[in-house]
């Protein structure tokens, strides 16, 4: 994945683009890249993200959604990032654990809902994705929100016509996330990775007939950060025959 | 040189079932020289020598494929170039960032990569792509593809925010064909792509996972293929990469850690390979790597080969299923065994019949009890373990000085094994060292003779003609190649003929003469 260049290393990466680099800088920029592998790759350097619209993701216009073609599960509530360190198991665990708001693990909230986290004032949004993903480097950006060693928490509800038994929760995110259904956790993968489809699949479970909460956090080290979440039925097939809905949306 | 244990063969499977089998404990081997790079360009020949260029300037150049050393940074230096040759004119896309995902490709040209070549000179040709830092593209990482159906030039590029792209670039320049067409999008979250064609298909091989963090980089080349360029292009379970598909192509196995930045090196008749580099190699205190490997083909898809690792091996000619051996009297394994099971008799002694089921377990010609004897007669065996046959408890009635080769049915014997293992200081191909090859527990050297046929010597002196270049096709079986031929320039390979004799003559890829199996005793 890709990593921010901090400090003196940005600036060398900067020149990197100038023909002819001079010896000099050139042998800076590699002794400090030997010095810090994440830098080695010589990627894009720590300038602020431009606020720029999250051209992936809308506004939800109808009560309800149902999957896309493939199944995927389109409508969401995001949370706005928490700071956050860290992408293996036990440090994962460890973060997604930590209580920084009310009801954390039970809350189904309204588009708008704020919660505080420790001090600063968070805001849950409704979005559609445009995508089978949802781009939460998309979604930080708009706001002008760290995209970096962040947590975002996110949930839908899904309304399911029947009991639906024999299904599985199945996820990919970029990078870390722990997922929840109906307040059980079902399911983590851990580590700097990209999001790749069915990435991680829960053990068989049952959608009760009604509403379903599906809860997750995802844990971004650095650079590009998204989601892809969908059910799968007995046969591994993509679910269908649900809706999402995320309750009332803020105009 | 620098060996390695092979501690986790990630060896294809058809590669087992077609019987080259390598030993675990067999010795693997890394490029040699000074081979420390990150993000190489696809190696490049020119004038003879191979060439790659990394991320920060820095550039590898070799002789031979095998030996690198530390080359001369080009005229722009980046992020991840890559390298084609076209025309007179070898082409270079290399690429910065100047925000999060604002970036640009620029490409430089020079007639000659050799800086002391006269057309050596890095001339600037412009920015061919780029990304402003809004767009869902971040455009770094080129990969350059010469469409072999029709000349055109394309230009993959991208790294994780967003999408990887595909522009058109006008082959007699270099440079962007069209700068108002529309990139396409080919695949997401990923990097280092590059494309490559074989019958009939497109190949998209990008990198995923996390790069630049040593040996806990999850660095790994996985594809899609399509039946155009401009994709889509899907993996083997018909994933979409525009939808994080990918099959895998190669990740960290044996010593090192995160493969990323594919490039092909095509050396023509039927042997092909693929440059890229580890994040990490513990052999070499963690440091990120050049390697090249082979590129196999199996039910339509691109596969990693493994170079030739060092051990014994029988040498199995794919068309005749006989086994390459010294030409002398075979003694079977265990000794020679009489008809009816009698130790030492002469031909023809009475049997004791075909598995008579009265025989008694464990008679005067089976093994004691327990030790799977068959009973009495033919196949009874002759007791206890026979152990393996190694050349000194046979070679003492080998004729001394040279001795032909020859073909004949694997029996385990010990003329028929060939201990296969680096020849020092003695170069190599791309991959790879040159071998000595040897009949195991003895000094006699397969070498090539004045008239192109085989002569084993007795022992390995370093000539050229004891010298032999080993490499995987693409169908997973060996070619095998002395550095050279006494009195000859005309390159020559281990050939099949007919059942019982071995020759050296001109390499003819559509045919299975020359292609061996190498398998473990």
């Amino acid at each position: 994945m890709m990593k921010f260049i901090e400090g003196t290393l940005m600036k060398l990466v900067r020149n990197l683009g100038r023909p002819s680099l001079g010896p000099l800088t050139l042998t800076a920029f590699l002794l400090v890249a030997a010095a810090n592998t994440a830098a080695a790759q010589g990627r894009a350097p720590a300038e602020p993200a431009p606020v720029v619209p999250a051209a992936t993701l809308m506004v939800p216009a109808t009560p309800e959604k149902a999957p896309d073609a493939a199944g995927f599960i389109q409508r969401w509530l995001l949370l706005e990032p928490i700071d956050a360190n860290g992408l293996t198991d036990n440090v994962v665990q460890a973060t997604v654990k930590k209580v920084y708001f009310p009801n954390q693990f039970t809350v189904v909230p309204q588009d708008g809902d704020k919660v505080t986290v420790g001090g600063a004032e968070l805001t849950w949004h409704a979005v559609d994705t445009k995508n089978y993903n949802v781009n939460l480097f998309h979604f930080a950006r708009s706001l002008g929100k760290k995209t970096s060693n962040v947590l975002f928490w996110v949930v839908t509800v899904v309304n399911s016509p029947q009991e639906m038994h024999n299904v599985r929760l199945a996820i990919g995110s970029n990078a870390a996330s722990v997922w929840w259904v109906n307040g059980e956790e079902v399911t983590g993968i851990y580590g700097d990775r990209q999001t790749v489809i069915d990435d991680g699949v829960s053990k068989r479970l049952t959608l009760k007939k009604g509403q379903n909460v599906v809860r997750g956090a995802v844990v971004n080290a650095g650079g590009a950060t998204d989601f892809c979440v969908r059910f799968l039925d007995a046969d591994d097939k993509p679910l269908k025959g649900f809706t999402v809905s995320v309750g009332g949306v803020r105009k | 040189m620098r060996k390695t244990m092979l501690r986790n063969s990630r060896l294809p499977w058809f590669f087992l079932l077609c019987g080259a089998v390598l030993a675990l404990a067999s010795i693997a081997f890394a490029l040699d020289g000074q081979i420390g790079i990150h993000d190489p360009s696809t190696v490049v020949q020119s004038d003879g020598k191979f060439y790659t260029y990394g991320t920060g300037g820095s550039a590898l150049v070799s002789d031979d494929g095998w030996t690198w050393r530390r080359g001369v940074t080009p005229g722009r230096t980046g992020l991840a170039p890559d390298v084609i040759h076209i025309g007179d004119r070898y082409y270079m896309y290399v690429a910065a960032n100047s925000g999060v995902t604002k970036a640009a490709v620029n490409m430089i040209w020079s007639r000659a990569l050799d800086p002391d070549a006269p057309g050596y000179k890095w001339e600037e040709g412009g920015v061919v792509a780029s990304s402003d830092g809004i767009e869902d593209a971040n455009a770094i990482d080129p990969g350059v593809f010469l469409d072999p159906n029709d000349g055109r030039l394309w230009l993959v590029y991208g790294s994780y925010f967003g999408y990887i792209r595909l522009v058109e670039l006008d082959p007699k320049t270099g440079q962007r064909r069209n700068p108002n067409d529309q990139p396409r999008n080919l695949a997401i979250n990923c990097e280092a792509s590059d494309m490559i064609y074989h019958d009939g298909w497109y190949y998209l091989l990008a990198t995923h996972g996390s790069c630049c963090r040593g040996a806990d980089s999850g660095y790994q080349i996985r594809m899609g293929r399509s039946r155009k360029v401009t994709g889509p292009f899907l993996d083997h379970q018909g994933i979409d990469m525009l939808l994080g598909g990918g099959k895998l192509f190669l990740g960290s196995g044996g010593r090192v850690v995160g493969a990323g930045h594919f490039g092909l090196l095509d050396l023509g008749s039927g042997v092909q390979k693929f440059s890229t580099h580890f994040e990490a190699d513990l052999d070499r205190g963690g440091a990120s790597v050049l390697d090249i490997r082979p590129l196999l083909w199996k039910d339509g898809w691109p596969v990693a080969g493994e170079n030739l690792k060092e051990g014994t091996y029988e040498i199995e000619s794919v068309r005749t299923g006989t086994a390459l051996e010294l030409a002398v009297e075979g003694m079977p394994v265990g000794g020679r065994v009489a008809r009816g099971g009698g130790r030492g008799g002469g031909r023809g002694a009475p049997g004791g019949g075909r598995g008579a089921p009265d025989a008694a377990p464990g008679g005067a010609a089976g093994g004691p009890a327990g030790t799977g004897g068959g009973g009495r007669g033919l196949f009874a065996g002759q007791g206890g373990v026979i152990p393996s046959q190694d050349a000194a408890q046979v070679s003492m009635n080998w004729p001394a000085g040279n001795i032909g080769a020859r073909m004949g049915v694997y029996l385990l014997q010990a003329q028929q094994k060939w201990n296969i293992a680096a020849a020092p200081n003695a170069g190599g191909y791309p991959g790879s060292p040159y071998f000595k090859i040897t009949v195991a527990g003895t000094d006699r050297a397969l070498a090539a003779s004045a008239d192109s046929e085989l002569v084993v010597v007795p022992a390995f002196t370093g000539a050229p003609e004891q010298l032999w270049r080993i490499e995987q096709l693409t169908d997973g079986t060996w070619r095998i190649m002395p550095k050279s031929v006494p009195n000859s320039k005309e390159p020559v390979a281990l050939s099949a003929v007919g059942s019982s004799f071995a020759t050296l003559s001109k390499f003819e890829p559509g045919s299975d003469k020359q292609r061996w199996l190498l398998k473990t005793p």
